[in-house]
């Protein structure tokens, strides 16, 4: 028996099937994320008052890279209106101008992916040392000459392995001065510090064990990520070895587009509140 | 099955069609730049003082809401979506609402981290 409506909608709901699917699939993304922002929301909320680092556990309000987390919103609105209008080149029977904005579409998505990546890398080789004078510095470590990374997880340094290799001295390039509200204060320079080890009462990098802001930024923003690579690779697939069925089944062909596009638009939408979320408040 | 000429979407209408989808294409080059300057506006609030936290997540959420309307409304179609669909997302949106205001009402009873004692500080 052949399964109905897989293309055609069905004349009560107006819908076929997959259309149904995705939105049934919308809805469970819905819960699944709004189970992270609450756990998000709770972390938030019982961080005590003041300014991380000085405040152990007050949130670090403004901390990751805001530029860098507004350009990546562009790229991934960008990839959203042309997924659409991907959609749209093809209800205009337009094949070529669909895969214009195909490619556009899954190159956005690996610019952000890329973008990502290196925001990642970065947070791993930062780190927050707390000294017995009561100060705690941020900035990126130097052992050795070394720089500790994404890559090289294994070089990441803790007071404990520092005494192990006999290390009595680190370099820390220390972050720009914020002031009150977290802002980096302007005209703040880099400035480069070398530190006794003996001074050190304890240092982390910006892992998720360093601080309950880190573990849910870096779980909220990787499950996002994945949806964006998932996302990528479907897309991808559309536009090329999946084009074929413009020729067999145009009608359906358009209609997988469409739920393509349903999913990468809500991708977006959980960015548009990502982003504020964790670069902003 | 009979064989597809070059142009197999021709079935799907004239130019009455066309207009139609062009006009669509206006709409969403329309919300493409009212989401980047949602964007826009979204991080010139950062460097606003509100002196209130309260005032500053709305105004984010507030901001952030309108984007996902721009994006569900007409990038998604939801203005103009099938019964059952909304029936499917109004159940989500009853949901998710009550995860939010469970997730609110239990803010009042959590422990302050501020006993940095007994957890691990790097």
């Amino acid at each position: 028996m052949e399964i109905p409506y897989t293309y055609k909608a069905r004349p009560d709901t107006g819908l076929y099937n997959a259309k149904v699917g995705i939105w049934l699939f919308l809805a469970s993304e819905i819960m699944l994320f709004g189970a992270l922002f609450s756990a998000y929301i709770l972390l938030r909320v019982s961080a005590p008052a003041g300014f991380w680092p000085e405040t152990a556990l007050a949130w670090p309000r403004g901390l990751l890279n805001i530029p860098i987390g507004t350009f990546n919103t562009a790229v991934l609105i960008t990839s959203s209106v042309t997924v659409v209008l991907a959609w749209a080149s093809l209800k205009m029977n337009n094949f070529a101008k669909f895969r214009v904005y195909m490619v556009i579409t899954v190159a956005c998505a690996l610019a952000f992916l890329g973008i990502k990546s290196f925001e990642y890398n970065d947070k791993f080789s930062h780190y927050v040392v707390r000294l017995k004078d009561g100060k705690a510095l941020t900035g990126h470590i130097e052992v050795n000459g070394k720089h500790p990374g994404f890559w090289n997880f294994n070089d990441q340094w803790s007071v404990a392995k520092l005494a192990e290799q006999k290390i009595d001295k680190i370099k820390v390039e220390l972050d720009p001065l914020r002031d009150s509200h977290g802002h980096v204060k302007h005209g703040a320079h880099h400035e480069s510090r070398e530190i006794s080890v003996s001074d050190i009462v304890s240092l982390g990098s910006y892992t998720p064990a360093t601080h309950p802001f880190f573990a849910v930024y870096f779980l909220i923003t990787a499950l996002h990520g994945l949806h964006v690579l998932g996302g990528a690779l479907v897309l991808g697939y559309f536009a090329f070895p999946g084009a074929k069925m413009w020729k067999s089944n145009p009608e359906q062909f358009i209609n997988r587009i469409e739920v393509g596009g349903l999913f990468w638009h809500f991708v977006d939408l959980v960015w548009i509140f990502l982003f504020p979320v964790v670069y902003l408040l | 099955m009979s064989q597809h000429s070059a142009s197999p979407a021709a079935s799907h209408g004239g130019d009455d069609h066309d207009h139609d989808i062009a006009a669509h294409v206006r709409t969403y080059l329309i919300i493409f730049g009212a989401l980047l300057v949602g964007t826009v506006l979204t991080v010139a609030m950062y460097y606003v003082d509100f002196s209130s936290m309260a005032l500053t997540v709305a105004v984010a959420l507030f901001i952030a809401s309108i984007k996902a309307f721009l994006v569900a409304g007409y990038f998604m179609h939801l203005l103009s979506e099938k019964k059952l669909v909304y029936g499917v997302l109004i159940l989500s949106a009853i949901f998710f609402t009550s995860l939010m205001a469970l997730t609110l009402w239990g803010t009042g009873d959590l422990p302050k981290n501020s006993d940095t004692k007994t957890l691990y500080v790097p």
